[in-house]
């Protein structure tokens, strides 16, 4: 699915690409309480512009575009939703209102400023300095490992599904063929050697993970260590003002709605 | 990058072709296409006459049974029973067949006793046998075995080269996947060499496995007796010899002859 | 030779059940290795062997549970007594699949994993990194994700990843089942290497006799529970115990026994198509006066 691809990182080095983690996803924190702050379109679409120039430097313009062209569908579902939903239960049987349309409108774009703002930070960070990230987070240290063990069997378990499905299709096995229960019944013969399989695999890798001293010291130390540097503190700076600026002009200053531009 | 390059091959019924190269040289490519699981991006691949690409997986696997490396991908019913009766049901076999045909297979690999059993219990050479019976069940023209040597100890392999032999003189048409020399050179059937997608070269084990530049192309090593002989080649001695046998026998009319 | 070796492992009366097995899987196993020793642990599929490999390190009985009757001592600890953490720090285990011993994102990470564990400083960490990952030969696989790799690679990582932690016994169990002839090879030449520069004990559980016992001068070989064969690898190959059991034994040596049968005499037991090679050569030049 595409707006997965809008996750999956990329590993190129670009300026975004070596800030700290926890200073990223300060920043995708402070975008989400500033895109839930507000419900006018005109900050909104602000938001939603401000971050492109970010997605130019960190070089992963295509494979945002193809989590944009992911979400669209996704996007188009909360405006029908929000449009049908808040016109029957307020302005029913008047017309729709500008006003309405323009509600629908920025539930839509906030969501895909949500998404623009978490695919950034994934596309950017590799899986590898996230698990840094939780691990200097005080996360306890298993989880982190189950996070990074996790994506680094994603690729392994998918081939195998394909395996597994090869397997199964050289036994006559026809997947597409049978009404809706049938072709659910159909996967039963892949996810359960799938699961088998992984199963045995957490077996091994458990007497690896001893084999090789797990929990052998309470205090675990690390080859690589993140330091905040100072793009990051100013990235973690910008953050605070943005937040700053925004819950100000949330207080007191009056947005205008969209409807003022357009012709009466 | 392309898996496959301009492969060319015949395969006539009832052959014993055992298709070799290193790991990532494209076997396993190949032979999914046997069975349809793969189709060409270019050329064609014809069973009994007729493309692939006009042919289900499914109505391809009823005349060409794939036995998988790893029988652990396959299995997942409650009994061995069940397990080899699956692809029959789904070729629509009758259920009266299914008992007999499920009662011969589980004969013929020994495992009649474990009928009822469930097979996740067995260990992994039982396994690998009710892989095996459950293709054979439906009796399929063809049989492609993936890797079947991977983990096995001698005798398991000597059972299984027996086996093997017997089905071929059973007039099946057999096809292994390999890069284990030695089981190979015992069975001694038609050899093709590939590498990087190419096939290298072609002909009978003998012949094949005992040519160094080739072998060195497809990045294998040669059978140990052929080494063994390949070191003795400036006493004139003949070096495509591949079997223990052969190479007594060799040896021993040399020494016949030259005293 | 050198004067009498210290033994690095020593196992009296080893017998083990897994927890709700009927059967032992191991049974009076008495055996000692001495240091710096290339030993191969061969026997036929379900004999024992792998389970007699976790006995090294203590996943028997630590991991597995159950009871581990009589003694089983590596680098003088007695394995029934320390926790698999500490004994890693002296035996550290290969296993068969290569993809399921690679945890992390990075080879580097990875070869850090257990140096981490131990709380080892970072400086301290990065030298036995950069040192492992040079004597098994894959210092350019450094950043590569694990997926990445071939087999053939992983296990040389899984190899790097043990050797960083510095043990004095190596154990490995069928590292190259999945591995094509070529990638076995490097394998045990990389094996070999630790054995001989560095003087690592190697425990190595193998079938591929054909390729893997030149380099070993020392052969255990186990059937159903037992110990069956222990002793010099051209002893064990030509007995005719191993041939009762149907042990896998190179062609070169099968080759002496046939010949051996015919009237035909080699002066020593081969093991490798060179030695035969050359042995033949006397043999047939002699013949031909």
């Amino acid at each position: 699915m595409s707006v997965f691809d809008g996750l999956r990182f990329r590993r190129v080095s670009s300026p975004v690409h070596r800030l700290d983690p926890r200073a990223k996803f300060f920043y995708v924190c402070v975008f989400f309480v500033i895109a839930v702050l507000f419900n006018k379109l005109l900050p909104l679409i602000l938001l939603f512009f401000v971050q492109i120039p970010f997605v130019v430097l960190a070089g992963v313009q295509r494979e945002w575009v193809r989590s944009m062209r992911g979400a669209s569908l996704f996007a188009a579902f909360i405006f029908l939703f929000n449009f049908v939903f808040t016109y029957f239960y307020t302005e029913y049987p008047r017309l729709p209102s500008p006003s309405l349309l323009e509600y629908s409108l920025a539930m839509t774009l906030r969501f895909l400023v949500l998404v623009e703002s978490f695919s950034m930070f994934f596309l950017t960070t590799s899986p590898d300095h996230l698990g840094l990230a939780l691990e200097q987070s005080r996360v306890p240290y298993e989880f982190c490992f189950a996070f990074t063990t996790a994506v680094r069997f994603v690729p392994v378990l998918a081939e195998e599904a394909q395996t597994i499905m090869d397997a199964q299709k050289a036994r006559g096995l026809e997947l597409e063929r049978g009404g809706f229960m049938k072709r659910v019944r159909n996967y039963i013969p892949i996810l359960i050697p799938l699961i088998v399989s992984a199963i045995r695999r957490s077996l091994e890798l458990a007497e690896a993970m001893e084999s090789r001293a797990w929990g052998a010291s309470e205090k675990r130390t690390n080859l690589y260590v993140l330091k905040m540097k100072k793009a990051d503190y100013a990235l973690a700076l910008i953050s605070v003002l943005m937040l700053a600026l925004a819950v100000y002009a949330w207080l007191y200053l009056p947005i205008p709605s969209i409807t003022v531009f357009l012709p009466s | 990058m392309e898996a496959l390059r301009g492969v060319s091959l015949t395969v006539q019924n009832g052959e014993f072709i055992a298709i070799m190269g290193q790991n990532g040289a494209g076997k396993t490519t190949l032979v999914k296409h046997f069975n349809g699981l793969l189709k060409p991006t270019k050329g064609e691949v014809l069973i009994d006459g007729v493309s692939t690409r006009e042919m289900s997986v499914a109505s391809l696997a009823r005349k060409v049974g794939f036995v998988f490396q790893n029988p652990d991908h396959q299995l997942f019913c409650e009994t061995v029973e069940e397990e080899v009766a699956y692809a029959l049901r789904n070729f629509g076999f009758k259920e009266r067949d299914i008992k007999r045909r499920v009662t011969w297979a589980l004969n013929l690999l020994g495992l009649t006793q474990y009928r009822q059993t469930s097979p996740f219990m067995l260990s992994g050479g039982e396994r690998k046998r009710v892989a095996l019976a459950s293709v054979l069940a439906w009796n399929p023209k063809v049989v492609i075995l993936d890797e079947p040597t991977i983990g096995q100890d001698y005798q398991q392999k000597e059972k299984l080269r027996q086996f093997i032999v017997q089905l071929n003189a059973q007039g099946k048409t057999v096809i292994i996947v390999t890069h284990d020399v030695e089981f190979v050179a015992e069975c001694n059937p038609r050899v093709v060499l590939m590498a990087q997608g190419k096939i290298v070269a072609e002909g009978g084990a003998k012949q094949v496995l005992t040519n160094r530049d080739l072998v060195a192309q497809a990045s294998i090593v040669p059978p140990q007796i052929t080494q063994i002989f390949l070191g003795l080649k400036d006493l004139e001695l003949p070096t495509d010899v591949i079997d223990v046998y052969e190479a007594m026998r060799v040896l021993m009319d040399f020494l016949e002859a030259s005293s | 030779m050198s004067g009498p070796k210290l033994a690095v492992i020593e196992a009296k009366g080893l017998t083990y059940a897994y927890p709700g097995g009927t059967r032992p899987s191991i049974e009076d196993i008495s055996i000692t290795i001495e240091s710096g020793e290339f030993v191969i642990l061969t026997g036929p599929s379900g004999c024992g062997k792998t389970t007699l490999c976790r006995c090294f390190n203590g996943l028997i009985p630590h991991f597995y549970g159950g009871k581990l009757e009589g003694d089983m001592v590596v680098a003088s600890l007695k394995v029934s007594e320390h926790p698999i953490y500490e004994l890693a720090r002296h035996v550290g285990l290969v296993f068969q699949n290569p993809e399921n011993q690679l945890f992390a994102l990075s080879v580097e990470k990875d070869v850090a994993f257990g140096l981490e564990n131990l709380g080892m400083p970072r400086d301290e960490i990065k030298k036995r990194v950069d040192w492992a990952l040079q004597m098994t030969d894959i210092e350019d696989l450094r950043e590569r994700a694990p997926n990445e790799l071939s087999g053939g690679q992983q296990q040389r990582v899984a190899i790097a990843c043990v050797l960083a932690m510095q043990p004095e016994v190596m154990v490995l169990d069928e590292p190259t089942s999945f591995l094509d002839p070529v990638g076995a090879q490097k394998i045990f030449e990389v094996v070999n290497d630790l054995n001989k520069k560095l003087g690592i004990t190697v425990v190595l559980v193998e079938h591929r006799l054909d390729l893997a016992s030149q380099y070993a001068n020392h052969v255990i070989v186990v059937d159903e529970g037992k110990i069956v064969l222990d002793g010099e690898p051209r002893e064990v190959f030509t007995s005719e115990t191993a041939r009762l059991i149907g042990v896998g034994i190179p062609k070169a040596t099968r080759l002496y026994q046939v010949l051996k049968e015919n009237g035909i005499r080699l002066s020593k037991v081969p093991v490798t198509s060179g030695e035969a090679s050359q042995l033949l050569q006397e043999v047939l030049r002699h013949n031909r006066g």
